[in-house]
């Protein structure tokens, strides 16, 4: 059984279709690459996975977590799947955070959520999962508020936040797209030992293809709400198949391999 | 004013949540005091509760004593130093016991307001959509309803007193705060670090308080002076119309509502308690402003 297994989703704001029989699966342990332009619904899905479509979505079709059925599940039975099975890393790390609350506290919300752990056994927990995640001084750093921190500082709690509990699955939507190339790289790297490590699998959405061919081993193109072409990550890069890929990995070289033009 | 803007100093980690919060309280008068508007609006709220305390043990005449043989002085005769009306009611006296009345209306219905508020904002937006939508609507509905209609309906049903101007004014500003507060949890809910913590497995009670109160709590803050200062305003009028607290208890209101018939023969009568409400209304006002300013880290700076 797939860990997740999302099955002809369609997703209508109105009159206006935004996911078109979409379909995607993620095996245990497995690192898929969902990609495509802004608007082509790829955030859509990640919050389809997770249950928090927003209220004036209608949903169609199915999406399943390890098998239990999310589209019509009524709030209180979402406790046991958001954060425990499976978790969150946002776009930006500072409105992901609650401005007025110590990033210690905020690490260790699943912790107290799922684990019913007391308060200092979360922070004890909170601060170990800083140091896991390469916050320096973690002891203080767990004090801090948000905006004490850098951007890849705030993103390193975002992710402790999401590993906390030790999810099966781990979506991480577009989590290095707000910090600047050094960083990114830095984060990437720690997105992607830290889910090795645990035997997490990943579901990695972004538009930048130069980005996901660091962390995936497959990907899924999206288009229009459509899912255009699945396949193993070397196919993607070597032998696309549909226009829109082709159009994608031309722009990811531009970008990545040609120095603007200088003009004198 | 050349004021320097403060060094922002950001909060060390590692201090008790108590010393932070003190620190943060310090951080926030801080601001405030260097505002001229702050300065006034909390002399003008010191000054209401000296004169109430005040009033409660002592008073330069008995407020309620009448004395024919000395009524009608001008200020600073015989001993009164706002003179007296018709039956040799001291005006100083009265108004220092009056503020009484203001201080307990001011505080009572404007916490009872922001409390209606808070409970109605609530209930509209974080409820399902369908169940929101209704309260929204009956909020709307509320606010058409005239205070002052409400206050009638109040004291004709259960006699007019401080209690039923109380209730009527926290109702009325209640559903006006209700609004405010509506659009500042709306927007609080959309945020990303709420859709984290849902995320996250946190279901609403714990959203409520962990994420959404905490940060509309300067927006409320904001809204409950202005109430306030909307409570003392609408106390004198239903007092004057005769619907508010009971002529036998001196009151500002009242004060206007016995003088106003020699209003031509002896002006600074109604002069003196129309002075002490219009200055109250604008200290809990300015107080207001300042304190929005004060507490918003990125208008901290500037100093108005």
């Amino acid at each position: 059984m797939s860990l997740l297994e999302i099955t002809d989703l369609t997703v209508r704001f109105g009159a206006k279709t935004v996911l078109d029989q979409v379909n995607l699966t993620v095996e245990p342990g497995e690192r898929v690459g969902l990609i495509g332009e802004s608007g082509s619904g790829k955030s859509l899905t990640a919050l389809a996975a997770i249950g928090l479509l927003p209220d004036e979505a209608a949903a169609g079709g199915s999406v399943q977590v390890a098998g239990t059925e999310l589209l019509g599940l009524r709030d209180r039975d979402f406790t046991g799947i958001r954060g425990e099975q499976v978790a969150m890393v946002f776009q930006e790390p500072l409105s992901a955070l609650n401005p007025l609350m110590r990033v210690g506290k905020q690490i260790a919300e699943p912790l107290r959520l799922h684990r019913g752990l007391s308060r200092s056994k979360a922070l004890a927990e909170a601060i170990d999962l800083a140091r896991r995640v390469g916050l320096p001084d973690p002891a203080d750093t767990v004090r801090a508020y948000p905006h004490q921190l850098s951007g890849g500082q705030r993103q390193r709690v975002g992710i402790a936040m999401a590993l906390a509990c030790k999810p099966g699955l781990l979506i991480a939507d577009e989590p290095t797209t707000a910090l600047d190339v050094t960083v990114q790289a830095e984060i990437l790297d720690l997105l992607g030992k830290l889910v090795a490590d645990q035997g997490s699998a990943l579901l990695f959405i972004t538009h930048d293809l130069a980005v996901l061919a660091k962390v995936v081993e497959r990907v899924v193109v999206l288009s229009n709400g459509e899912v255009v072409e699945t396949a193993p990550l070397e196919d993607i890069l070597h032998d696309p198949q549909h226009e829109y890929t082709r159009e994608l990995l031309r722009v990811a070289r531009a970008e990545t391999f040609l120095p603007p033009e200088v003009t004198t | 004013m050349s004021h320097r803007a403060p060094e922002y100093v950001p909060a060390r980690p590692r201090r008790s949540a108590w010393r932070r919060r003190q620190a943060a309280l310090r951080t926030v008068l801080a601001a405030l005091v260097r505002r001229r508007s702050g300065v006034f609006g909390l002399v003008v709220f010191g000054l209401l509760v000296v004169a109430g305390l005040v009033s409660l043990a002592w008073t330069p005449f008995d407020p309620e004593a009448t004395d024919v043989h000395s009524a009608w002085l001008l200020p600073l005769h015989g001993g009164h130093l706002l003179g007296t009306d018709r039956l040799g009611h001291d005006q100083f006296s009265q108004l220092l016991a009056g503020s009484r009345e203001t201080l307990l209306t001011a505080v009572a219905a404007g916490v009872l307001a922001a409390v209606i508020g808070l409970v109605l904002a609530l209930a509209a937006a974080m409820t399902p959509r369908r169940f929101g939508a209704v309260v929204v609507q009956l909020i709307d509905i509320l606010i058409a309803f005239p205070v002052l209609l409400l206050a009638m309906i109040l004291a004709a049903v259960y006699g007019g007193s401080t209690v039923t101007a109380i209730a009527a004014i926290g109702v009325g500003y209640g559903v006006v705060v209700a609004r405010v507060a509506r659009g500042e949890i709306a927007s609080v809910r959309q945020t990303d670090y709420v859709l984290a913590a849902q995320a996250a497995g946190a279901r609403t009670g714990r959203i409520v308080r962990k994420h959404v109160l905490p940060n509309i709590a300067p927006t409320l803050i904001v809204q409950l002076s202005l109430a306030m200062a909307l409570a003392v305003l609408a106390e004198a009028a239903l007092t004057y119309l005769g619907y508010g607290t009971s002529p036998s208890v001196p009151s500002w209101g009242g004060m206007l509502a016995e003088q106003q018939a020699y209003i031509s023969a002896r002006p600074l009568l109604v002069i003196w308690p129309g002075l002490a409400i219009a200055i109250t209304v604008l200290g809990l006002n300015l107080l207001g402003d300042a304190l929005r300013d004060a507490s918003d880290p990125r208008l901290r700076g500037e100093v108005a």
